[in-house]
């Protein structure tokens, strides 16, 4: 072995390593502080035009139930809109929608333009409610439990491979438990 | 020449053209490193005015506007926790619009408006680049955590 | 049914790739020829399987099968036929699956048409090949299935981006994989000749032709892309040097210095160590650019994070495959001895300082795409290299590059003599110097590095024709005898004088429009006038027009130039309701002097309409150019010494680098 020909190898591993490293400094999944707690008290009127609010006692009806945070402002929540819908119609399990600062009449337009999916909806205009449950961008789901305890929490909008590998999951989970 | 000179002759060539490029990257690396931006940081860092950066974040909405020029954009960047205003002149690019992620390149002037020489939206229809959508959970994030601190 | 047949046979591919890899590895150590056979058949079969699958998922994107969850989110009912097929490569498994496809169609190739290897080293060649191909069936199987399903499904799709509906973009990814695949074939032989510890004439002359094919795929593949970026994208720029094209630019680039050093070692028998090493990092940044690209890596790490599994198996293959590849190097490298001599000016010498620029420039590349990576993951900043970056350090080094393209190919080999070869290029000084001074005289004004980029691209198609009038030896023998040498010529002679002046055009298009482009910013209301580049531009009004799926606002311009007509450009603002979103279709006229291009934007206040107008001059040259290079590297293909065996191998030990070594 002479050094000429090691020496690919030694720049290959240094680059491994900080590469390595590199990734190890990150954080590999934003922590969400609120899986296994419970869910923030609050109540919210609903949507315009909408009958039933949102409020935390909703969520402790002993029914599992996922809670969509949405806004009209959210380009990625469009993108994720038809799956809700498609899921609102199998009936699988109550989904209720987080308006996130967004005006209430916006909130109605979009839900009147594009569908509505949710069973009850809870209008957020300051984003106070959406803070408490460590919301950080829209959109963001979670899995509730029937005693109003998150058990899972999905960032970013929802493809139909999140829905079958990890949301549907994750309420059958919660339903066993 | 002998063998070893032979060889020694390749290699001080190629030393010399490593010297050199390592010289261009060196003069050439300062200028041309731009640092990517939320608004967040930029009200948090005092980024100078005259700097070059990147800045990214979601179009607000509601907040496009045409000058009477009809060439002059401006717009407000957010990242759901800090705002910075952005003024663009040229065509758009096709995937600009309110409520999408966006990155603009430029500088601040002095007011706080962001002077932007070019503005970037590659990416499609539901996807978001990736700095913005971390510099949107950081902006969250850094506003979770301070509310969730209160009792 | 189907999509489960389809999964069913990756897996037997894996298994089949498994066998493939062991038992002709070990039969060619233990000298087993009945383990050694197993190579080929287990190619054939591999493919067969590899091939079933990629036809299920094709079917399932035909008929539009929303059961199968890559298809309901990549495809759409209301899409054309071609987008439909050519979405199977738009998403990250999808194109995996087209990876293997191809790798194993490479495999089956030299399985069925190299009769003329050597049977233990075609053994070792697909072993390695499948080993390579054991790491993709298990990205696909353990965390990028394509045959995964959704029940019930969806009633529509969701992959309808009219953006991405465009023949440029539909036809750029497979040419980019068959070229990085091509190139896993200069890797495995290297691997292989490394087991075996020889590298011999008759090893180059096998592995040019698959390096070649590669180097045509990627050529293509890149400016495909770029041409995709002009036309499409609507602002008129055709290299933005950024990560995603960068990556296909790296393993271009060492693909390039390859192609090259190994026809030293079939001529020469020199450079042994130094063309394994290219073919081993050619192939890594192969690797890197199939992988990095499609994760989202490049833009930021924590497209990692988002997918921890993909990011964790990604690591791992590249530290298999790239950290076990350079220790076998390590070990094995110091045994291939040295080769032939050669003086430092010399057609050996030309070559190696064609590789020094082409590996440094590489590096520096390789630097600027991946610093923001490593500020990233180390100090959490987010930061871009920019272009001024790329140009400052890139065309630097492609100057002495060029000028010496045209020099390199009139040394000799072993012994040149710099004066003479200058001597016959007197013409092409002629013509740089010409080119210099018409430039001077049409631009006057304009950069000055810009008069000598033309002169250095005049400098090189000249001197490649110079070299080849000298194979023929034009004017300086009877016409028939010229012309007698001309269909004698190797096609490979031929195809590298084209390549050649194709690499010239190229420069000459970058150098022109990059120096002389204008452009133009302003509203225009209807019978408005203005003028770029001596062409008059008459606005004439906007008329709403109504496509197939899409609305649009088409402007109406007409161009003349010294009041003779020349052409109605008709841009286009397009509306799409489903799912909405506005392109900008920009009208583009090639012209012999450049092209013009105008795109149009919103309304303005006061009725006139945001109107950009670009004058480009010569930019099409870049894509004429590198069709031509593809053009030549296609004839140099076709060269009959590549299809008829390589003389036999030389008899003797494995090891003997002292009785090479002698002069």
């Amino acid at each position: 072995m002479r050094w000429r020909t090691v020496l690919p190898l030694v720049l290959f591993a240094v680059l491994a390593v900080a590469l390595g490293v590199g990734l190890t400094l990150n954080p590999r999944d934003i922590p969400s502080a609120l899986i296994d707690k419970q869910v923030p008290d609050f109540a919210l009127p609903p949507v315009p035009g909408k009958a039933l609010g949102l409020a935390s006692a909703d969520l402790k009806n002993g029914e599992v139930a996922l809670v969509n945070v949405f806004a009209s402002w959210c380009v990625a929540c469009r993108a994720e809109h038809p799956l809700l819908m498609e899921l609102a119609r199998r009936r699988t399990v109550p989904l209720h929608g987080l308006a996130y600062k967004d005006a209430p009449a916006d909130s109605a337009r979009w839900l009147a333009e594009w569908g509505d999916p949710y069973e009850r909806t809870g209008v957020d205009r300051v984003g106070r409610v959406g803070i408490d449950f460590g919301v950080y961008g829209v959109p963001e789901t979670f899995v509730v439990d029937g005693q109003g305890r998150i058990v899972f929490k999905h960032i970013g909008p929802i493809t139909p491979r999140d829905l079958e590998s990890k949301i549907l999951p994750a309420i059958a989970t919660a339903r066993g438990s | 020449m002998k063998r070893k000179h032979k060889r020694l002759t390749f290699v001080a060539v190629g030393m010399a053209l490593l010297a050199v490029a390592v010289a261009l990257m060196l003069v050439v690396f300062e200028g041309s490193v731009v640092f990517f931006y939320s608004p967040t940081d930029v009200k948090e860092k005092q980024v100078p005015p005259e700097k070059r950066f990147r800045l990214g974040g979601l179009v607000e909405e509601k907040s496009v506007a045409k000058a009477s020029d009809g060439l002059t954009t401006t717009f407000r960047v957010t990242d759901l926790a800090n705002v910075v205003t952005v003024t663009y002149r040229g065509l758009l690019p096709d995937l600009f619009r309110e409520g999408q992620g966006v990155v603009a390149e430029g500088k601040l002037r002095p007011d706080g408006v962001f002077v932007a020489s070019e503005v970037l939206a590659k990416h499609d229809e539901t996807y978001m680049p990736p700095e913005v959508a971390d510099a949107l959970k950081k902006g969250g994030q850094w506003k979770g955590e301070k509310s969730v601190k209160k009792p | 049914m189907i999509p489960e047949l389809g999964h069913y046979a990756v897996v037997l591919a894996l298994a089949v790739a498994i066998a493939q890899m062991l038992i002709p590895l070990i039969g060619a150590s233990r000298a087993l020829p009945s383990w050694v056979a197993v190579a080929r058949p287990a190619a054939v079969a591999q493919f067969a399987f590899v091939a079933f699958a990629f036809a299920a998922l094709m079917y399932s994107y035909i008929v539009s099968d929303f059961s199968v969850i890559n298809v309901a989110e990549n495809s759409h009912t209301l899409k054309p036929m071609l987008y439909k097929v050519t979405g199977l490569w738009g998403n990250h498994e999808g194109s995996l699956l087209l990876w293997v496809f191809m790798l194993t169609a490479f495999g089956a190739a030299v399985a069925l048409f190299g009769g003329n290897l050597p049977p233990t080293l075609r053994a070792r060649v697909l072993a390695v090949q499948a080993a390579v191909g054991v790491g993709f069936y298990l990205f696909i199987l353990l965390t990028s299935n394509p045959f995964g399903r959704i029940l019930p499904p969806p009633l529509e799709g969701h992959g309808l981006n009219p953006l991405l509906q465009d023949p440029g973009l539909a036809f750029h990814p497979p040419f980019l994989y068959l070229g990085y695949v091509g190139f896993s074939m200069a890797f495995s032989f290297a691997i292989a000749a490394l087991i075996e510890g020889r590298v011999d004439p008759a090893w180059a002359r096998w592995v040019r032709p698959w390096t070649l094919a590669a180097w045509c795929a990627l050529t293509l593949g890149i400016a495909l892309g770029s041409w995709w970026a002009y036309y499409e994208l609507g602002w008129g720029g055709w290299w933005f040097w950024d990560p995603v094209e960068n990556a296909s630019f790296m393993p271009w680039l060492l693909g390039t210095a390859l192609l090259h050093t190994a026809i030293v070692v079939e001529k020469r028998d020199a450079l042994k160590t130094w063309t394994i090493l290219l073919a081993l990092l050619t192939f890594a940044l192969s690797l890197l650019g199939t992988f990095l690209v499609r994760s989202g890596v490049l833009t930021s790490v924590h497209a990692f994070a988002t997918d921890p599994e993909r990011g964790v198996f990604i690591l791992l293959f590249l530290v298999i495959v790239v950290g076990g590849s350079l220790t076998l190097y390590a070990i094995r490298a110091p045994t291939l001895g040295n080769g032939g001599l050669f003086q430092p000016i010399s057609r050996e010498g030309a070559l190696i300082f064609n590789n020094l620029l082409l590996t440094t420039a590489c590096a520096t590349v390789f630097i600027g795409t991946m610093y923001p990576l490593f500020l990233d993951a180390v100090a959490g900043a987010k930061v871009s290299v920019g272009p001024p970056y790329f140009n400052g350090t890139f065309a630097p080094l492609m100057v002495p590059l060029i000028a010496a393209m045209a020099v390199g190919p009139l040394l000799p080999w072993k012994r040149g003599d710099i004066a003479g070869a200058f001597g016959r290029l007197k013409f092409a000084f002629a013509a740089a110097a010409l080119v210099a001074l018409a430039t001077l005289y049409f631009a006057w004004g304009g950069p000055v590095l810009a008069v000598f980029g033309m002169a250095v691209a005049a400098w090189l198609i000249v001197g490649a024709a110079v070299e080849f009038a000298e194979r023929v030896r034009l004017f300086r023998a009877p016409l028939a005898e010229t012309w007698r040498r001309a269909l004698h010529l190797p096609r490979a002679a031929y195809g590298m004088s084209i390549a050649h002046a194709g690499m010239g055009l190229v420069v000459m298009g970058i150098v022109a429009t990059s120096s002389w482009e204008q452009e133009k910013l302003l509203i225009m209301k209807p019978g408005d006038r203005t003028s770029i580049a001596g062409y008059d531009i008459a606005f004439e009004g906007v008329s709403n027009v109504r496509g197939p799926n899409y609305s649009a606002a088409r402007g109406h311009y007409q161009v003349t130039r010294a009041g003779a007509f020349i052409a109605r450009m008709e841009p286009e603002q397009r509306s799409y309701p489903t799912p909405p979103m506005q392109t900008s279709e920009a009208a583009i006229r090639p012209r012999t002097d450049g092209d013009l291009y105008i795109a149009i934007g919103d309304p303005a206040e006061n009725g006139g309409w945001a109107t950009r107008l670009y004058h480009k001059p010569l930019v099409h040259w870049i894509w004429f150019g590198a069709f031509v290079m593809v053009g030549g590297g296609l004839i140099s293909l076709t060269d009959r010494r590549h299809r008829v065996g390589a003389p036999a191998r030389q008899r003797g030990p494995a090891v003997q680098p002292d009785v090479q070594a002698a002069e």
